[in-house]
C-alpha cells in the first residue's frame, strides 16, 4: 500500500499561513504565560506539599474544600484529577518541613472526621499501616482464640494491606478479604469487629518538596535541556552548515514554547513526568527535521552535475516531498502510540502524553515549515547581499559549500 | 555469500539468547519465571511504591558542636595555666550556608599573660586561628583546611548513622548514598522501597538521637519558661540552662539542669526496649553503659544521693529521677507511650546519634496501589500503542512490515534486556526513553522501506534496490541518531535523577536500534533473496 507516491506540493509556496499559525500558537502561549505569571509548575518545582487521595465514588470536591479550608491555616487546592477516576489532588503551600508533615496530619484527621468514622472505635481499614493493623488485631486475636505468634500477626496482616494495596488501595467490603491466601474465618470475623472500611484512601502518593530544592531542580533541567540544545547545534553544524543548525532549534525551541503555552492555556501542570515528556519532543522534532536536511543536502549534491541545478527554494520542495511518504508514516505511527497512552494510560501518564500528542503534531510540521524556510530565508539572503556586492551572481546559490561538506561527510 | 549471511544469522540468534536470558534467567516454572523478571527489571519508587528522600546535614550544627567543645577545653586549660579569662561565648550559624562563620569571642584575657594564652592556644587547638581585637579581647576562627574536614567528617558520618538505622528497619534493597553536587556535598538520598508507614520512618531517620544524662538542680519545675527565668531573676546560674519536659506529646514543666552532661549516647551500650515495671500500658528502653561511661556515672551518682537526674533527648527532658543509690553500668528511659516508640528509641540509640540535625528537602512517598496502578495502565496502554504500530507496519508495508515489527521487538527486548545486565532502574521517565527509541525504531524501518521503494520506482532490480535503500538511509540514520546521543550526553551530565534516566535507556534503544534496524533487517532481507534465484516483486 502507498498513500504518496511522487507527490509534488508547493510546500513553501504555501509556508505563510503555517507561519502565521505558528505566530498565533506561540504568542498565544506565551501570553498565557505572563498572564498567569509563568509556567503552572507542579509540586517538584516550585515546593510545598501534595497528595492524593482515592475515593470510593464520585468525590463533591466542594465540600472536601471547605472542610479543609476550615481546618487547615491557609486554604488548599483541591482539584479532580482526572474524569473516572475518583482521585482528588490536595496541595498546601508552605515552606518549612515542619509546616509541611503537620499539614499532611491535619489533611488526614479531617479526612477521617469528615468522611470516616473515628467516633466508633474500630479502625479504618483503608487508611492503615500493617505495623498499626498487626498491633490492633494482637489483643482481640488471642480473646478470640486465634493462636498466632506476633511474626505470624504480622504477616497476617502484611496480607491483608498487600491485597488492598493490590486491588486499587480500597475495599468496600471487609468480606472481600476471603481473597487474601491464609486468611482464616476467625481472623475475619475479628477484622469484622475491629474494623471499618472509610470510603476513601489518602496513602496513593505524598509528596513535599522544600522550595529551594524545587527551585534547584528546575534550574537543572532547564540547563541541561538548553546545554543538550547547543551540542545538537553544533553536531548538526558540523555535519550540514550552521545555518542548518540554528534552523533545527529554533524549530524544536518553537515545538516547546508552543507545548508549554498550550500546557498553560488548559491549566495543566509541568510535572517532571512532563519535563520527560517535552525531552521526548525535542529528540523526536530534530529527528524528524533531521531526515529532511539529509535530503536537501542529498538532493542539492545530486544537482551539482548540471550547470544550471535548481534554486534551493525547489530543491527544499522536492526533499520535503520525497520525504512526505516517510513524514506522514512515521508521525502517524508514533502519534497512534502516544494516543494510547493519552487514552488509557491513566492519571500518571496524562501529563506526559499529553504533551507528546501536541508535540508529535507540532514537530512533524516544524520541521516543515519553521526549519525548512529558516535555511532557505538565510540562504537567499545571503547571497541578496552576494549579489550587491557582485552584479554577477552564481547560479545556483549556497551549492559550493554545501557539496564540499556533503563530500566530506561521506 | 552464503556462508557470510549463515554467520549474520547466528551473531542475531545468539544475541537474541543472550538477552532473553538476561531477561528471564533459566526459569522452571511459572512462578519461577515471574520472580526472575522481577528480580531482573529494576522498577524505580514511582513505579512499585515506596518513599524517596532527599535530606540536608545541617552541618553548622557540628560546627557549633566543635566550638562548644573547644570553650569548654579552653575554660579548664586556662583555669590549670592560672589565666584568668572573664568569658566566653560563640556565635550561632543559623543555615548551613553560614557554616563558616563559625567564630568563638574570648573576652577579658589578664594582659599579663597574652603570651602563655597565646601559646596555649596555637599548641592546644591547631584547628582555630587567633585573631585579637583588642588587648584583652580574642576571636577564634576555623581554619578552611579544617572546616572543610569537619563538613566531610559530619557527612560521612551522618550518612553511616543513617544507613545503620535504615538497614535495621529490614527492607529489601534500601539506598542511602550522597545526593547533589559533590563540590557543597550535604545531602544523603534515602530510597526506601514497599514502606508502608513513611511517617514513622521519617521520624526514626530525622531524630538526632542526642542523649544526655545531666544534673537538674534542686528548683522547680515551673510551667513555663518565662516563669522559670522570673524565679531566677532572668539570669540563669553558670553551666546552666531550661529544659522542657515532655511526655508523650504534653509538657510537664520547665527544668534547669547543668549543660555538661554525666554521660552521653557515645557511652550506651545495647539498648533494649521493654515494658515499663512502674506505670502499667507504658514502655521503657533500657540501656547499659560501657566502661568508662560507667566509672564517671558511679563517681557522679555515688557523691549525689538524693539529687536529681535528667535524662535528655534531642534537648528534652524524657524523664527525671531521683538518685536513691549509686548507679554503675546501667539506666532506662521511662514513661514512652508504645512498644514502637520504645524499640525505635532503642534503634536509634544503637545506632548512634546523628552528629548535626537534618532537614528534608525532598519527600516523595508512591503508595503501592498507586504504584501498580500506574504498571498496569502503563503497559496495557504501551501494548495497545505497539498493537496498533504493529497492524499498520503490516498493512503498509506487507511482507517487508514483517521485518519491522521483528527488527522492532528485538531493540526493545535488547534494551530491557540491558537495562537488567547493568542493574539500571527503570522508572516512569525511563519508559519516556523507550518510547522514544520505539518511535525512532519504527522511523529507522519506514525511512528505508521508502527507499527501497524509490529506487524501485527508479526501475532498479529488487536486491540492487534493497541495497541502495540501505546505504542511503544510512547516513540518515547515522545523523538522527547520534544528534539525540549527544543531546542525551549533556542530559546525563548534566541532568539530574530523572533526566539521568531518560538519557540512559535513550542512549541504550538507540544503540540498539542500529544494530536492528540495519543489521538485522538486511539480513532478513538477504535471507528472503538469497533463496531464490530470480524475484519478479518484493512485498514491501
Amino acid at each position: 500500500m502507498e498513500l504518496f507516491k511522487n507527490t509534488n506540493f508547493d510546500f513553501l509556496g504555501h509556508k505563510w499561513p503555517f507561519i502565521i499559525a505558528s505566530l498565533v500558537l506561540s504568542v498565544a502561549g506565551v501570553g498565557s504565560l505572563v498572564v498567569k505569571g509563568g509556567p503552572h509548575y507542579g509540586i517538584e518545582f516550585k515546593g510545598g506539599m501534595q497528595l492524593t487521595v482515592k475515593f470510593a465514588s464520585e468525590p463533591n470536591v466542594e465540600k472536601v474544600r471547605s472542610v479543609l479550608t476550615a481546618a487547615l491555616p491557609s486554604a488548599p487546592s483541591v482539584q479532580s484529577l482526572d474524569a473516572g477516576s475518583n482521585e482528588l489532588l490536595i496541595g498546601t503551600e508552605g515552606a518549612e518541613d515542619a509546616t509541611m508533615a503537620k499539614n499532611q496530619q491535619i489533611i488526614m484527621e479531617t479526612f477521617a472526621k469528615a468522611f470516616g468514622n473515628p467516633g466508633s472505635g474500630k479502625l479504618d481499614l483503608n487508611n492503615v499501616s500493617t505495623s498499626q493493623l498487626a498491633n490492633r488485631l494482637a489483643d482481640p486475636l488471642q480473646k478470640a482464640g486465634v493462636q498466632l505468634s506476633m511474626q505470624q500477626i504480622q504477616d497476617v496482616a502484611a496480607g491483608i494491606t498487600a491485597w488492598r494495596d493490590s486491588h486499587g488501595g480500597l475495599l468496600t467490603k471487609i468480606d472481600d478479604l476471603k481473597g487474601v491466601k491464609d486468611l482464616t474465618p476467625q481472623v475475619l470475623n475479628v477484622l469484622n469487629a475491629e474494623c471499618y472500611l472509610a470510603p476513601y484512601s489518602a496513602a496513593r502518593n505524598f509528596e513535599s518538596v522544600g522550595p529551594k530544592a524545587g527551585a534547584d531542580l528546575r534550574q537543572q533541567a532547564i540547563q541541561a535541556t538548553l546545554l543538550a540544545l547547543a551540542g545538537m547545534l553544533v553536531y548538526i553544524w558540523f555535519r550540514f552548515e550552521w545555518i542548518y543548525g540554528v534552523g533545527a532549534v529554533i524549530a524544536v525551541f518553537h515545538d516547546t514554547i508552543i507545548t508549554i503555552g498550550l500546557f498553560s492555556i488548559l491549566d495543566k501542570e509541568i510535572t517532571l513526568t512532563v519535563i520527560a515528556a517535552l525531552l521526548t519532543l525535542v529528540g523526536y522534532s530534530m529527528n524528524d527535521t533531521i531526515v529532511i536536511f539529509d535530503r536537501i543536502r542529498e538532493n542539492l549534491h545530486l544537482g551539482r552535475g548540471s550547470s544550471k541545478g535548481p534554486g534551493l527554494g525547489e530543491v527544499i520542495n522536492q526533499s520535503v516531498n520525497q520525504t512526505l511518504s516517510r513524514t506522514i508514516m512515521t508521525s502517524g505511527l508514533t502519534f497512534l502510540a502516544v494516543l494510547a497512552l493519552l487514552i488509557w494510560g491513566g492519571p500518571v501518564l496524562h501529563g506526559f502524553a499529553l504533551a507528546l500528542v501536541i508535540g508529535i503534531l507540532i514537530g512533524t510540521y516544524s520541521s516543515v515549515f519553521v526549519a525548512s524556510p529558516i535555511v532557505l530565508f538565510w540562504h537567499d539572503w545571503a547571497d541578496g547581499r552576494k549579489a550587491v556586492a557582485a552584479p554577477v551572481a552564481p547560479a545556483a546559490p549556497a551549492k559550493p559549500s554545501t557539496t564540499g561538506k556533503v563530500k566530506a561527510a561521506r | 555469500m552464503q556462508r557470510n549471511l549463515m554467520i549474520k544469522v547466528l551473531v542475531i540468534v545468539a544475541t537474541v539468547l543472550v538477552c532473553i536470558f538476561g531477561v528471564i534467567g533459566f526459569p522452571t516454572s511459572m512462578e519461577g519465571l515471574k520472580a526472575n523478571v522481577a528480580k531482573n527489571i529494576r522498577l524505580g519508587l514511582d513505579l512499585k511504591g515506596g518513599s524517596h528522600l532527599v535530606l540536608q546535614v545541617q552541618v553548622q550544627d557540628a560546627a557549633k558542636t566543635i566550638a562548644d567543645q573547644t570553650i569548654d577545653g579552653l575554660r579548664e586549660d586556662a583555669r590549670t595555666r592560672n589565666i584568668v579569662i572573664a568569658g566566653y561565648d560563640r556565635n550561632d550559624p543559623a543555615t548551613l550556608a553560614d557554616t563558616d562563620s563559625i567564630q568563638v569571642n574570648v573576652h577579658g584575657v589578664d594582659v599579663a599573660k597574652t603570651q602563655i594564652f597565646r601559646n596555649l592556644v596555637t599548641e592546644r587547638y591547631p584547628d582555630w586561628i587567633l585573631t585579637p581585637v583588642n588587648q584583652n579581647d580574642y576571636t577564634l576562627k576555623m581554619k578552611p583546611t579544617s572546616l572543610l574536614e569537619l563538613k566531610r567528617n559530619t557527612v560521612r558520618q551522618s550518612l553511616d548513622t543513617i544507613e545503620k538505622r535504615v538497614n535495621k528497619l529490614g527492607l529489601t534493597e534500601p539506598t542511602v548514598q550522597a545526593h547533589g553536587d559533590p563540590a557543597t556535598a550535604s545531602e544523603v538520598l534515602v530510597e526506601l522501597p514497599g514502606v508502608d508507614d513513611p511517617a514513622r520512618v521519617k521520624d526514626l531517620i530525622g531524630t538526632t538521637a542526642q542523649l544526655k544524662i545531666v544534673e537538674v538542680k534542686n528548683e522547680g519545675p515551673w510551667k513555663s519558661q518565662e516563669e522559670a527565668l522570673g524565679a531566677k531573676g532572668g539570669i540563669l546560674p553558670l553551666n546552666t540552662e531550661l529544659r522542657e519536659y515532655v511526655s508523650a506529646g504534653s509538657s510537664g514543666g520547665w527544668y534547669l539542669v547543668t549543660r555538661t552532661p554525666v554521660i552521653t549516647g557515645q557511652d550506651m551500650r545495647n539498648a533494649k526496649p521493654a515494658v515499663d515495671p512502674d506505670s502499667p500500658g507504658r514502655w521503657e528502653t533500657s540501656f547499659t553503659l560501657g566502661q568508662d561511661g560507667a566509672r564517671r556515672f558511679e563517681k557522679f551518682t555515688s557523691a549525689n544521693i538524693g539529687n536529681r537526674l535528667a535524662v535528655l533527648l534531642d534537648n528534652q527532658i524524657r524523664s527525671v529521677a531521683t538518685i536513691q543509690s549509686t548507679i554503675s553500668d546501667s539506666g532506662r528511659i521511662n514513661g514512652l507511650g508504645s512498644q514502637e516508640e520504645s524499640s525505635d528509641l532503642a534503634l536509634v540509640l544503637n545506632a548512634g546519634a546523628l552528629p548535626a540535625g537534618i532537614k528534608y528537602l525532598h519527600q516523595r512517598t508512591v503508595g503501592p496501589s498507586l504504584g501498580a496502578d500506574s504498571i498496569r495502565e502503563g503497559i496495557y496502554s504501551g501494548l495497545a500503542g505497539l498493537v496498533a504500530v504493529i497492524i499498520v507496519m503490516l498493512i503498509y508495508y506487507k511482507r517487508s512490515g514483517l521485518n519491522a515489527v521483528l527488527a522492532l521487538l528485538l531493540n526493545t527486548v535488547i534494551l530491557i534486556a540491558a537495562l537488567a545486565y547493568f542493574s539500571a532502574t527503570l522508572t516512569l521517565p525511563g519508559i519516556a526513553g523507550i518510547i522514544l527509541t520505539v518511535g525512532m525504531a519504527v522511523d529507522s524501518n519506514v525511512l528505508i522501506f521508502e527507499r527501497i521503494r524509490e529506487e524501485l520506482r527508479s526501475g532498479k532490480s529488487i536486491p540492487a534496490a534493497v541495497d541502495a535503500g540501505f546505504g542511503k538511509a544510512w547516513w540518515t540514520i547515522v545523523d538522527t541518531h547520534v544528534t539525540t546521543i549527544v543531546s542525551c550526553l549533556f542530559l546525563f551530565i548534566f541532568g539530574s535523577g530523572p533526566v539521568k534516566g531518560f538519557a540512559v535507556t535513550l542512549v541504550i534503544g538507540l544503540l540498539a536500534n542500529v544494530f536492528t534496524a540495519v543489521f538485522v533487517s538486511k539480513v532478513i532481507f538477504d535471507w528472503e533473496l538469497s533463496g531464490k534465484t530470480q524475484m519478479t516483486e518484493l512485498s514491501i
